[in-house]
């Protein structure tokens, strides 16, 4: 049951005689004003030059000063346009559907626009392609308005104009179609039924022209397996709203496994219905999101996890499979084998191991269940690299074969593993040409860089899965001299078709069948109509003439053919087990970095290690002991970590942080790709080492060598920051058995104080000390959350920074907790269900062996935990604590159930914040916007056009916190005013319960009964935070519930 | 018989002669025309596109009678496509002229009508008004001579005020040495405490004026500290001379014509330089009214139009935009700061409220000014006062029926509805 449950967030706290995590418990602001240690440094008061006179000199120079400059207030200008256009109404916001596909993350989305700028991108929730908008995704708008964006096109550091390059490029590639040396088109994955006619009809005209496709991190393993068995080079889709059990080896499908996009349809089955909820098991090395959600989890080391798969197979196939797993790992591949098998075509298995037998193994598990969660007729286009094509490629460009190489949306002297061969190699090459936005890597070493502009200023097309397609359109005019990819191409046939044109010609002709343009642009997406992408007759009717670099993967492609299962199963268990294993994974808030200068997404706090700011190795507790690594806190709060050299294959990195990560597997060790990038970023944001020099072969698992380094790394860690105070019941769980089966009142338990010896609900009137405000008349909002249905993705993290301009601080102040989101997501850990149920697994010990592993896990309860995710922003209690405590009355009341913050009134005391029990406040130390001293985006007319013109910016000095979006619901209210109806249900939403992709937020009015919101209110698994304390929240959450039967 | 043949042919001549008198002379006078009436017409049906002395949509028009037949014009006028069709080489010249604009026909407007049009055109060009600017000159000057003649007054006053205090000061001192010579004594005045040490030994007093000092020291402290910022009748010179008292005094203009985005948006909008353009295309000098005291004269407010047309990029002679635009640079008179939240919108259109009622009475101010103080206590002050406007707004029905109940009235100020509370208006 809930309240007996231990949840920690923190190793720190498992210590029982920390006295920092003490300290913490008791203070707000960890810091304390350093009176004494300033005053009673004698020798540096002495020395100072200032005298206390001239102290004084200055303060009244500075008063006078400050009256005599506010004697005359400034003139402001007002400067219409000369022709208005007529789609734009200032302070009306606009919103267009366009679609991001930069290779990494594909998504529909809708664009806000306010007089005429991009300020947020929100998700497109008619569109039926693709997943939602993902942390990355909300936080691209900010990359249109990076300051350090290419700004026209320049050669050598020069700017040069486009007549220029054209001329420059034509003339060679003219020179090189007469013969000799290839012409190479080196790029993202488009999966852009455009684009790839426009290179084929550049093929032709150039004749001797490769495209090689090339994704920063591969899916090549899954892709191969797919392609042997199918024939069609892609990945296969899953619904997991159908499964009811899941079994992952290895994959975050959560997360970012294969494109991502799967975490609505699998939020979808974990919220428990008549009964019923999805299980999910969970085999992996690194704590992953996947893992963090699973109601089972096995910690198992990569070549384990290959062994377990075959296994896994061999008990559900009952074929007898010869391999050596540890005692609890092989049991819990003979649990997972049976729940399987006993749903049959309900379950799924996936996999993100990147090996082609392992993936051609799991696409034969899914055939065998025909698991209705498998989708391989339409499959996913969204990763389309070819890791040999690539090899091949640096190869020729050493080799002198290359005369021209053209790039787009690829950064391969960051990304690849040989980065050093590729810059060899390009120094062979005649012309290069790389478009980008920014001067990274890549575009230092080539000869031209063509200014690339951003997917919100551009033309696009792309087919996510197979006949379900997805427009770009631009939503500003180009802010800078730029031009994209397709236009250039077709510049460079010496076609004057703008690509606009030519991508409406393309889809009236190929996709659309009829359906108009302009319904297809207006949604922003389109299904249906064949397949452009997969359909190889349609590839071929494109590809006239055969191009050297698809004649190579067909012949690449003619050599996978789909292996035996025999002999998959056999290369599976053969799998040696070699000393440490390194594995590769992307964060959430990072992916394969190409947005390292985004300020909000690298102050965006990982969803598991809440470490922002940094990339690390991740180890086990029982491994990190061995080698005598640690993280410590430091006075005040902040968490410090050993470093470690690491060494792949005689790469070395050294000075490596380490971040002791409960539930890693013992014997692995994970580290994120897309740090420590160098180019083309300010310099607070290189961050982190580079793991790409690692990533041989794109093989995310390698063998490593560990030693520790001197010294001691700083992390911007916001753990520990903010904790409960020592108070418990913040997260309520429960078992879906004790669910089903149980009266409300026991697992979600109403905390009861004593009136006249009776015990009586806290939430009882007659207990409550304050007048109760009649809250029936008008709207009453409520936020609810789910916390079954919360992956802890963090896109509300990033949507409410977006939408609510809060400013990013930088490293060193997270460090001193001084973070400013407003929305955070706290991750809880905890080991078994109850502490009863450890006594239940000690007597139940059985054997020696047994003993030995399970013994040890109790011991020690880092090892494997259970992670619960729980977002938490102003609860806008309706008897807020906040409130009586401010002596200027800067926060008060709504009748609408919202806590305003008056800022313009706070004058900063920051009681309300000592007074808050669920630490939500956050305090502006600093004027974050124009100061050099934070150089992020509100430091630059650029970054600030992002800012939303309906929320104030706050100064310093100021307090503030999550406003439950009044601005938005608001203007919901005044729409249906001015439209003189009632509000619909659905119309009033937050930040972010807008971002929500899984469904866990809802917000609403319960004033209305029809409500969703109300609804949910009235649902048994309902409770608030810290319901004893009797503050009476409008936000609220639901019990998480975990699947734990076996059978 | 013959005879009367004859008598008959005659008197037919005659009936002739006369018939063809009568025709010659109706159509004598027809060439006349009225050009009082043809004004009215013109400006009734013409205006819109054609001017006598300049190019607009459509040709001048003075003295067009002379460069067409009047059939042609007849023709033209009642449907001047056909002719263009027919190949009319006049037609077609015209209408090549304009870029192939075809002239709106007008088949309801007689023969009649016509010539009175065109004897209105065919009146000669007025002379430019030399006497209103005369009269302005002259004003000018009057004005400074007044100015001037003060100037002389005062400083005449002040000589025979100080020639008067000399005669006094050598009056007394005479008066002073005859009594001397006379004999006569003064009376030395008695030595008494002054009165400022006086007044400090009585230190009741002391405390009373001081705390009465203090009070009033801090009473109009208070009052000075809580004007800064505030910006009532705040009255800057803006780059282009716009009078709202012409636009929406004068001629009735609604101020949501202009200001349009105050019905949808939280801003009300200054209307960008195409709406300007709406009229002004047409209307390219000032007509109305001139305010001489103030140098208001019609050629200044042309010349002000002059302005808007440089800003827009409009070239008047040709009749087209020559895209070079430069923005006008407005000098905002209504400043919120950026704390707070003020919607348009809400109150225009959901709330009724008229715009004088903030900005004052705008089609009376020949300059803009910033009527009200917008200050909190005055946003207040009105939410507290005014009724919501929830008639046949089917989004209120629920929360009146509601909220009646509950206060027992049946009309609900903003207040009840909850608009006095902070973050209404601060986020």
């Amino acid at each position: 049951m809930a309240s007996n449950k231990k949840y920690w967030k923190s190793v720190e706290e498992l210590n029982s005689d920390s006295s920092i995590v003490e300290t913490l418990k008791q203070n707000e602001f960890v810091q304390e004003i350093p009176v004494d240690e300033f005053l009673g440094d004698k020798e540096n008061l002495d020395s100072s030059s200032t005298s206390r006179r001239d102290f004084l000199k200055y303060v009244g120079f500075s008063t006078a000063a400050a009256t005599l400059a506010a004697c005359e207030g400034p003139v402001k200008k007002s400067i219409p346009y000369v022709v208005q256009p007529e789609q734009i109404r200032p302070g009306v916001a606009n919103y267009y559907a366009t679609a991001i596909a930069n290779g990494y993350d594909f998504a529909s989305v809708l664009i806000k626009t306010r007089e005429g700028r991009p300020i947020k991108v929100e998700n497109n929730a008619d569109a039926k392609v693709g997943g939602g908008a993902n942390a990355r995704v909300h936080a691209s708008v900010l990359d249109l308005y990076d300051s350090l964006r290419v700004q026209s096109p320049k050669s050598e550091g020069a700017n040069v104009t486009w007549e220029d390059l054209d001329a420059a490029v034509v003339k060679k590639l003219n020179g090189l179609s007469a013969g000799g040396k290839q012409i190479v088109l080196l790029t993202q994955t488009f999966a852009s039924p455009s684009t790839l006619k426009l290179i084929n009809e550049f093929s032709q005209k150039y004749g001797n022209v490769s495209h090689v496709t090339y994704d920063a991190v591969a899916e090549d393993a899954a892709l191969n397996a797919f392609e042997a068995k199918y024939g069609v080079r892609a990945l296969a889709d899953y619904d997991f709203s159908k499964a009811e059990v899941i079994v992952s080896f290895g994959a975050d499908f959560v997360g970012d496994w294969q494109g991502g996009g799967y975490e609505s349809g699998y939020a979808k089955g974990r919220v428990p219905a008549k009964g019923k909820m999805s299980r999910h098991i969970q085999f992996e090395s690194n704590m992953s999101l996947s893992g963090a959600n699973a109601d089972k989890r096995v910690a198992l080391t990569p070549s384990q996890q290959k062994k377990a798969l075959a296994k896994f197979y061999g008990y559900l196939s009952g074929t007898s499979v010869a391999v050596d797993l540890p005692e609890n790992i092989d049991a819990a591949c003979k649990s997972a084998a049976e729940q399987v098998k006993a749903k049959g075509s309900k379950a799924v298995v996936v996999t993100g191991i990147q090996d082609e037998n392992a993936q051609g193994l799991v696409l034969d598990i899914n055939e065998m269940l025909s698991s209705t969660a498998f989708d391989k007729d339409a499959p996913k286009l969204l990763r389309q690299g070819n890791a040999k094509a690539v090899a091949g490629l640096v190869a020729d460009m050493k080799a002198g074969k290359v005369g021209a190489l053209i790039m787009s949306g690829v950064n391969p002297a960051y990304t690849l593993p040989q980065a050093n061969e590729f810059t060899e190699g390009l120094k062979n090459v005649d012309l290069s040409v790389t478009f980008s936005m920014k001067e990274d890597e890549t575009s230092a070493l080539t000869t031209y860089v063509a200014a690339a502009p951003h997917y919100l200023e551009s033309w696009g097309d792309v087919e996510i899965k197979k006949g379900h397609f997805a427009l770009t359109q631009p939503t500003i005019r180009p802010l800078f001299d730029t031009r994209q990819f397709q236009d250039s191409l077709l510049k460079w046939m010496g076609s004057d078709v703008a690509y606009y044109d030519y991508l409406k010609s393309t889809w009236e002709a190929s996709v659309l069948g009829g359906v108009s343009w302009n319904k297809a642009l207006h949604d922003g997406y389109f299904v249906g109509g064949q397949s452009v992408m997969a359909d190889q007759d349609a590839v071929d009717q494109m590809v006239a003439a055969p191009v050297n670099g698809e004649a190579d993967d067909k012949e690449v492609a003619g050599e996978v053919t789909a292996a035996s299962v025999g002999s998959m199963l056999r290369a599976l268990a053969n799998t040696p087990e070699t000393g440490m294993e390194l594995v590769l994974y992307t964060k959430t808030g990072m992916g394969d970095g190409q947005q390292a200068n985004n300020p909000w997404l690298q102050e965006f706090p990982d969803p598991i290690s809440r470490v922002s700011w940094d990339n690390y190795l991740t180890v086990s507790k029982a491994d990190a002991e061995v080698m005598g690594l640690e993280n410590w806190h430091v006075a005040n709060g902040a968490l410090n970590g050993s470093y470690v050299n690491i060494t792949v294959n005689d790469v070395a990195i050294k000075n490596v942080p380490v971040i002791i990560q409960p539930g890693q597997a013992k014997g692995s060790v994970g580290l994120s790709l897309g740090y420590g990038r160098t180019n083309g970023l300010k310099s607070v944001m290189q961050t982190g080492v580079n793991a790409y020099a690692l990533y041989h072969g794109f093989n995310s698992v390698q063998n490593v060598s560990i030693e520790k380094a001197g010294g001691e790394h700083e992390f911007a860690c916001i753990q520990l920051h903010n904790t409960l105070m020592g108070r418990g019941d913040i997260v309520k769980e429960t078992t879906l058995e004790i669910f089903n089966t149980k009266d409300a009142k026991e697992w979600n338990h109403m905390p009861q104080v004593s009136l006249n010896h009776q015990e009586t609900p806290v939430t009882s009137p007659d207990v409550d000390l304050w007048d109760e405000f009649d809250r029936t008349v008008g709207h009453h909002f409520n936020l609810s959350i789910d916390l079954n249905a919360c992956t802890g993705c963090g896109a509300c993290v990033i949507a409410c920074h977006s939408e609510n301009n809060v400013p990013v601080v930088g490293k060193a102040e997270v460090r001193k907790s001084r973070d400013m989101h407003w929305l955070r997501i706290d991750r809880y850990y905890s080991s078994e269900e109850t502490f009863a149920a450890d006594n239940d697994k000690k007597d139940n010990i059985s054997g020696v062996g047994s003993s030995m592993s399970e013994f040890g896990e109790m011991e020690d309860p880092a090892a494997n935990p259970q992670v619960a995710f729980q977002p938490v922003m102003c609860q806008h209690c309706n008897h807020a604590p906040c409130e009586t405590v401010c002596p200027v009355a800067a926060t008060s009341h709504g009748r609408q159930g919202q806590n305003h913050m008056a800022y313009n009134r706070c004058v900063g005391t920051r009681y309300c914040a000592n007074n808050c029990p669920y630490k939500v406040r956050r305090f502006n130390w600093f004027l974050y916007n124009n100061n050099d001293e934070f150089d992020f985006h509100m430091n630059d007319d650029l970054g600030r056009m992002v800012l939303n013109p309906d929320v104030v910016t706050r100064s310093r000095g100021v307090m503030e916190k999550c406003s439950m979006c009044i601005q938005k619901t608001q203007k919901t209210i005044l729409d249906a005013k001015r439209e003189g109806r009632e509000v619909k249900d659905g119309e009033f939403q937050t930040a972010c319960s807008a971002a929500c992709g899984t469904g866990a937020m809802v917000f609403g009015d319960v004033n209305d009964k029809e409500s969703k919101v109300a609804e949910l209110k009235d649902s048994d698994r309902m409770y608030h935070l810290l319901e004893h304390v009797g503050t009476k929240p409008n936000v609220f959450y639901h019990v998480k519930v975990r699947n734990t039967n076996e059978a | 018989m013959k005879k009367v043949v004859h008598r008959n042919s005659t008197s037919r001549i005659l009936g002739i002669g006369l018939a063809l008198m009568l025709m010659f002379s109706t159509s004598l006078f027809a060439q006349d025309g009225d050009p009082a009436k043809g004004k009215q017409l013109f400006n009734a049906n013409c205006a819109a596109c054609h001017n006598l002395d300049r190019k607009m949509t459509g040709p001048a028009l003075r003295g067009v009678g002379d460069k067409y037949e009047k059939q042609w014009l007849y023709d033209w006028i009642h449907n001047s496509a056909a002719m263009v069709k027919a190949g009319d080489p006049q037609a077609v010249a015209v209408f090549e002229e304009y870029n192939g604009s075809p002239m709106t026909a007008f088949p309801q407007l007689s023969e009649e009508d016509i010539d009175n049009i065109i004897a209105y055109a065919m009146e000669p060009k007025p002379e430019p008004a030399q006497p209103a600017a005369g009269a302005v000159a002259d004003a000018g000057a009057a004005g400074g001579s007044s100015g001037f003649s003060n100037n002389v007054i005062l400083a005449a006053l002040v000589l025979v005020f100080g020639v008067l205090v000399v005669m006094l000061y050598l009056v007394n001192k005479t008066l002073k040495r005859i009594a001397e010579a006379n004999g006569i004594e003064f009376e030395k005045a008695e030595k008494r405490l002054p009165i400022w040490k006086a007044f400090v030994k009585n230190q009741f007093l002391v405390l009373v004026s001081s705390i009465a000092l203090l009070l009033i020291g801090a009473y109009f402290a208070y009052g000075y500290m809580m004007q800064v910022g505030v910006d009532q009748g705040y009255m800057p010179v803006q780059p282009i001379h716009f009078s709202h008292k012409i636009h929406a005094g004068d001629n009735k203009i609604d101020c949501k014509y202009c200001h349009s985005s105050a019905r949808v948006s939280k801003t009300s909008g200054i209307p960008s330089l195409n709406v300007c353009m709406n009229c002004h295309k047409n209307i390219m000098e000032y007509t109305g009214e001139e305010d001489l005291a103030n140098g208001y004269t019609k050629d200044f407010y042309t010349g002000e139009i002059q302005k808007l047309y440089k800003a827009v990029g409009w070239d008047a002679n040709n009749q087209q935009y020559t895209g070079e635009s430069e923005p006008v640079k407005w000098v905002r008179i209504h400043n919120l700061p950026d704390f707070v939240y003020f919607n348009h919108s809400q109150h225009v259109s959901v709330a009724g409220v008229e715009c004088q009622k903030c900005h004052g009475p705008v089609e009376e101010m020949e300059v803009m000014y910033q009527h009200a103080p917008l200050t909190m206590g005055w946003c207040i002050e009105c939410h507290r006062e005014t009724d919501v406007k929830m008639d046949g707004n089917e989004y209120y029905e629920k929360i009146h029926e509601e909220l009646s109940k509950k206060y027992g009235v049946e009309k609900l100020t903003a207040a009840q509805m909850g608009a006095l509370e902070c973050g209404k208006c601060h986020y």
